[in-house]
């Protein structure tokens, strides 16, 4: 051994420790941020150290360092600056959009090795090696391209740029992605029997299956397929290093892959869904359409701002259940204000977090956190439930399907079986929306009918601002 | 290195990733994933790898460069995003006490 790989080896031993240190220190609030960090310091590490090995070995040359260069100034800028300007709502759609990118230069990767071997990889390679080759350019492909065209389809269903056709929601699809899967398996077996053309053919219907896979998954099971894709990534670059030959990647893939998969095990968890039903069972959003989006509401009670301020001053105790409408209006601030006035008047204010609210697990506490509320006032669904009888007034802003006690009573429901706040057992339920149009699932909401519930119509950032002024008026939280 | 001894390597690396993660609080969801997303961009060090071995093959290093690209948006973009994201939780602890 000589000095450079040593060296070389000591770094990647070191990164990889630093990554897993990283990965667990994610999952605890108090360590996240410097976890973070640190995962991105082993990151650059790992590049110090495949970059100084190269010039200790074989060199590098000047071409080779301009493409690294141009590469790099490229990608990470656009990284950066996205980073830097996504809005806080579209979170969602941005882990998406990244990780697709991920699973695009696994892809490339292999696709580069096949076309043009490198050296020592394929020259002079016996049957068993070139198999191994072969096998890990196809897992490679294969995952890579599924990775991205689901990622890019998740994203786009997010931002309201495809909604799910009605075909995918028949059992065609499962007929359609079965096909795409035995072509990829035909062109899987032809690579490995040396027709080096058939990798084409893999690239195109590993593609094609990413699309159909996860175009029939919407609504809230969305975040449950982008932390899947994520683990997908992962395994896309561990098939990435059998390809050139790196334990590093290899571990970090593995790693990255594993504790993707137990992430999407536990929020599928948190919603009350399997896996599986999340992957076959269909969207939400089409079935409803079919079947229970019937009825017209009977029984709406709108109230104004005013009325709504009065009942706030006389009440004991306050649930605030957000949604993603709350993120979309950018009103978390405003919330701040009103909630603050409140509690300088004694009223205890509650926040009740639903695992999915808004489009992702955390968007809520994410957003909420930005305008300064405690920690302690942020409760999860289960923690709250039994609450609610107790409570005077609820207000939902901008929430809808996870306020639907359609989701415990009817039993004909799509969002049947779905864990949702039980708001209507408060005494006064306000609900703050912009129009009667329906949620994210296009469902009926039943709250809406109930007696105790009124509708205060508009943005929920004016409604808000104008709740103040009322607060105000009525001497709230001026003491 | 050869293929059984990366294999050790691979099932190592995936036992690791199960047992570092095991009860998450539901706020940390999104960061986590995150997080595990930008480092799922280590296939950086696989195209960087096919670059320096191109030997003056454009359309390799052509390849090779859009793939660190692609690689390293999601590597710089990741880690940027899910420290915007924890910064929002890390504020709260300091202001009070």
């Amino acid at each position: 051994m000589n000095l450079p790989v040593i060296i070389k080896f000591v770094i990647d031993l070191l990164a990889v420790l630093l990554l897993a240190l990283g990965i667990k220190g994610l999952s605890k609030v108090k360590s996240a941020r410097d976890a973070n960090r640190l995962a991105a310091f082993a990151m650059s590490l790992s590049v110090v150290g495949l970059l100084a090995y190269y010039l200790g070995t074989s060199g590098i040359a000047i071409q080779s360092w301009i493409w690294i260069i141009i590469g790099s100034i490229i990608g990470s800028l656009f990284g950066a600056i996205l980073a830097k300007k996504v809005p806080m709502t579209s979170m969602p759609e941005t882990v998406a959009l990244f990780n697709g990118c991920g699973g695009m230069s696994s892809l490339l990767v292999a696709l580069g090795v096949a076309i043009f071997p490198i050296s020592n990889s394929v020259e002079n390679l016996d049957f068993f090696k070139s198999l191994i080759n072969d096998v890990s350019i196809s897992v490679s492909i294969f995952v890579g391209a599924i990775t991205f065209t689901g990622s890019i389809v998740a994203m786009a269903k997010l931002q309201g740029w495809l909604s799910t056709p009605g075909w995918t929601q028949s059992k065609v699809r499962h007929f359609v992605n079965i096909v795409f899967a035995v072509a990829s398996l035909i062109a899987f077996f032809d690579l490995i029997n040396g027709n080096t053309s058939s990798i084409w053919l893999l690239v195109i219907v590993s593609s094609l299956l990413g699309i159909g896979v996860t175009l029939p998954i919407g609504g809230a099971d969305m975040p449950v397929v982008i932390s899947l894709l994520n683990s997908y990534s992962g395994i896309a670059a561990a098939a990435a290093g059998f390809v050139v030959d790196s334990q590093l990647l290899i571990v970090a893939g593995a790693m990255v892959g594993a504790a993707g998969l137990i992430l999407t095990q536990v929020m599928c968890k948190g919603m009350n869904r399997s896996l599986v039903s999340v992957l076959f069972g269909g969207s939400l959003s089409a079935q409803s359409t079919a079947s229970s989006g019937s009825g017209e509401y009977t029984n709406i009670t709108s109230c104004s701002v005013e009325e709504c301020a009065l009942t706030l001053e006389a009440a004991n105790k306050v649930i605030i259940v957000p949604g993603y409408g709350l993120a979309v209006a950018q009103a978390q601030h405003t919330l701040r204000e009103v909630t603050k006035k409140l509690e300088q008047n004694g009223i205890e204010v509650v926040y009740a977090i639903h695992p999915v609210a808004g489009r992702m697990p955390g968007h809520m506490n994410v957003l909420l956190a930005e305008a300064d509320v405690p920690y302690e006032q942020l409760k999860e669904m289960d923690v709250v439930n039994p609450d609610f009888p107790a409570t005077d007034v609820v207000l939902v802003l901008g929430a809808n399907d996870v306020v639907n006690p359609q989701a415990k009573n009817d039993s004909s429901s799509p969002l049947y079986g779905m864990p949702v706040l039980d708001v209507q057992e408060a005494r006064t339920v306000f609900v703050i929306k912009r129009g009667m149009s329906a949620g994210y699932s296009g469902i009926k909401n039943d709250l809406f009918d109930l007696p105790n519930t009124s509708m205060v119509f508009g943005d929920a950032k004016k409604v808000l601002n104008d709740l103040i002024g009322e607060l105000k008026d009525l001497g709230v939280g001026e003491k | 290195m050869s293929f059984i001894s990366l294999l050790w390597v691979l099932l190592l690396g995936s036992l690791l990733g199960l047992e570092l993660i095991g009860k998450v609080p539901p706020t940390l969801h999104t960061p986590l994933m995150s997080g595990a997303n930008a480092i799922s961009g280590i296939t950086m060090l696989a195209a960087l790898t096919l670059i320096v071995k191109a030997e003056g093959n454009v359309p390799l290093l052509i390849i090779g460069s859009v793939s660190l690209g692609f690689a390293l948006f999601n590597v710089v973009g990741g880690f940027f995003v899910t420290d915007r994201m924890l910064a929002m939780f890390s504020r709260k602890p300091s202001n009070k006490k």
